[in-house]
């Protein structure tokens, strides 16, 4: 148990501390080790739809609402952006809880489906959004984060007066401990065992007093929250957004990472996301047959490893296991 | 029709295997290369094209049921796991797709000229061939599951496994047999298409949805479902462009989909969860 603490310390440290410090000059770099954390935070909303056995392939969609919502608060209406990342989690939070409310009763490969169709309907309903998503053009020009001042004290600075490659990469390191944090607390907490009740038999979940209707769209709605908070970052970093900013091959991606990181971690996206975003960029000498090499790493991955990189056993790695039932 | 087609083959590997093919698409896709390169470029025979699209996309199934859905569904601890797979295919194809062929659009001339007017509708005859010639497969595959001994033991692997095998049914052969059937169907269905519609390498996603939205509508893994989700859609898409142009068409389809699968989420035909 203490080992666990100190390595997941040093695990911290190397990723807030040390990295930042040798690759801040590395623009590439750093911006690749942040899309990469920003990934794992959406796959991690995937994680959770897997935790009440549900296949979502829908998350593209959430992470486009919270990005349009970001887009239109600060564009249209002028709001801050440490005002939008919440309200875009929110956005998508309730989009989720209102499309679960009803498709969650679906289950297996039906939930599936319906949620790869969700993801290629909010793409359509943005391009046919009218003014208020601009269609096709998508909204340009969104501002960078401002400052966060509180009594005269400044809390964070304006991104723009600082290196901005190494401020997104903190903010988003920031987000991703936090979201890993909740996610380890709700997965060890009596939540966490609902979830998993809920996975293993619904009816007998709901026999022994469970409100099934309510934890699953709760576990839903939470992934959708971890989506739109990445759409948000995902928009204000590249300062634009479109219809086909997250599409269904992203969804699609989002439940590979968490597929091959392993279902039974929490830090099973995390792992996922890292080493197979960071292995696609290492391919780019490849050029055109990046995604081929890619697409053939992966199938040999499910195929020597079909529960994940995390069920190698290193005995050495702190692992949180969520699946001791 | 075309699209029962599609719809037919996407089921018959969902109902033996209980694999949700993603990569169907991309299979579609592939045939409507094969298709391109013999009969538009080599000037084969169309009919020559359509089987050796057909036989060639077969074996593509053929060698991923083998290789690959064979080992993980044996091995792996979760049944999502085939889903997972599938999707890697249906990226490995996509991108083998864009490699082989490059990124350009590519049709081939109508198989037939001339043009019959049914109804005071004017229909080009190769327009019409197709009809005719995706309708006769349906026929013929529907004739082939309900009549020959082959046929019979795929629906019987469809509805248990277990007892299928305990039966004497050679699960291993007749699952390579259905998902072989699927892709060659994929396969048929693109090179007949083709003729319509050119193919590019980043079609086969849109295809693919297009194949859920059908199964979603008739009930995954029934035959029937599947030809009547294959009628829906291709209706409803046809008033829908008609009516609405442009992609709000989709749009309430999809929105439609959903509410139709509040009220009756195993689809019009499927098993109350099946």
């Amino acid at each position: 148990m203490r080992l666990r603490v100190v390595a997941a310390l040093a695990g911290l440290a190397l990723y807030l501390v040390v990295m930042p410090l040798v690759f801040r000059e590395s623009r590439y770099l750093l911006g690749v080790l942040t899309t990469a954390s920003v990934l794992s935070l959406i796959s991690l909303g995937v994680w959770l739809t897997f935790a009440i056995g549900r296949i979502n392939i829908g998350q593209a969609a959430f992470a486009l609402v919270g990005g349009y919502t970001t887009a239109i608060l600060s564009v249209k209406l002028g709001v801050s952006f440490w005002l939008c990342l919440p309200a875009a989690g929110l956005a998508a939070a309730l989009v989720g809880a209102v499309i679960g409310w009803p498709i969650l009763r679906l289950k297996g490969v039906y939930f599936a489906m319906i949620t790869l169709t969700l993801s290629e309907a909010a793409r359509l309903a943005a391009l046919n959004g009218g003014t208020i998503t601009q269609g096709a053009t998508g909204i340009l020009n969104i501002p960078l984060p401002g400052e966060v001042t509180f009594a005269g004290v400044v809390l964070v600075p304006a991104f723009r007066a600082l290196n901005v490659q190494l401020a997104f990469y903190y903010l988003a390191a920031i987000l991703l401990v936090l979201g890993l944090f909740t996610v380890t607390r709700i997965a060890s907490c009596r939540l966490g065992w609902i979830f998993r009740s809920l996975r293993q038999d619904e009816a007998l979940a709901a026999s022994i007093g469970v409100n099934v209707a309510k934890y699953r769209v709760l576990a839903f709605a939470l992934g959708c929250f971890f989506a739109g908070i990445a759409g948000a970052f995902f928009t204000v970093s590249q300062q634009s957004i479109y219809p086909s900013s997250f599409g269904v091959p992203d969804s699609v991606y989002f439940m590979l990472y968490c597929f091959l990181g392993g279902l039974s971690y929490v830090s099973g996206p995390v792992v996922g996301a890292f080493v197979l975003f960071l292995g696609f960029e290492l391919l780019h000498g490849l050029r055109e047959y990046q995604m081929l090499t890619y697409a053939a790493i992966m199938i040999m991955l499910m195929l020597w490893l079909p529960n994940g990189l995390l069920s190698l056993r290193l005995p050495a790695r702190p692992r949180v296991k969520a699946d001791t039932a | 029709m075309n699209y029962a087609l599609i719809a037919l083959g996407i089921t018959l590997i969902f109902a033996i295997m209980g694999v949700l093919n993603f990569a169907h698409g991309q299979m579609y896709v592939l045939g409507g290369f094969v298709t391109y390169y013999v009969y538009g470029v080599f000037g084969l025979n169309y009919f020559v094209a359509l089987a050796v699209s057909a036989v060639t996309v077969a074996c593509v199934g053929l060698v991923f049921e083998r290789f690959l859905f064979r080992r993980v569904l044996r091995i792996t601890t979760r049944e999502e796991s085939t889903m997972l797979l599938a999707a890697g295919t249906a990226l490995l194809l996509d991108s083998l797709g864009l490699a082989l062929f490059g990124e350009k659009q590519r049709g081939v001339a109508p198989v037939v000229a001339g043009v019959y007017e049914i109804f005071g509708a004017f229909v080009p005859a190769s327009r019409a061939l197709i009809f005719v010639l995706a309708g006769g497969l349906v026929g013929a595959l529907l004739l082939f599951i309900q009549y020959t001994r082959p046929g019979r033991a795929l629906r019987a692997i469809a509805q248990d496994k277990e007892t299928a095998a305990l039966q004497g049914v050679d699960i291993d052969r007749y699952s390579a047999l259905g998902f072989a059937l699927g892709a060659a169907l994929a396969g048929l269905a693109g090179g007949l298409l083709v003729t319509v519609f050119a193919v590019n390498a980043g079609a086969g996603t849109p295809i693919s949805i297009k194949a859920f939205i059908m199964i979603m509508i008739g009930g995954a893994g029934v035959v029937s479902g599947a030809i009547l989700g294959a009628f829906v859609l291709g209706f409803s898409e046809a008033l829908g462009y008609f009516f609405i142009p442009g992609s709000t068409t989709y749009l309430m389809i999809l929105v439609g989909l959903i509410v139709f699968l509040i009220f009756r989420p195993q689809g019009i035909m499927g098993k109350p969860w099946g």
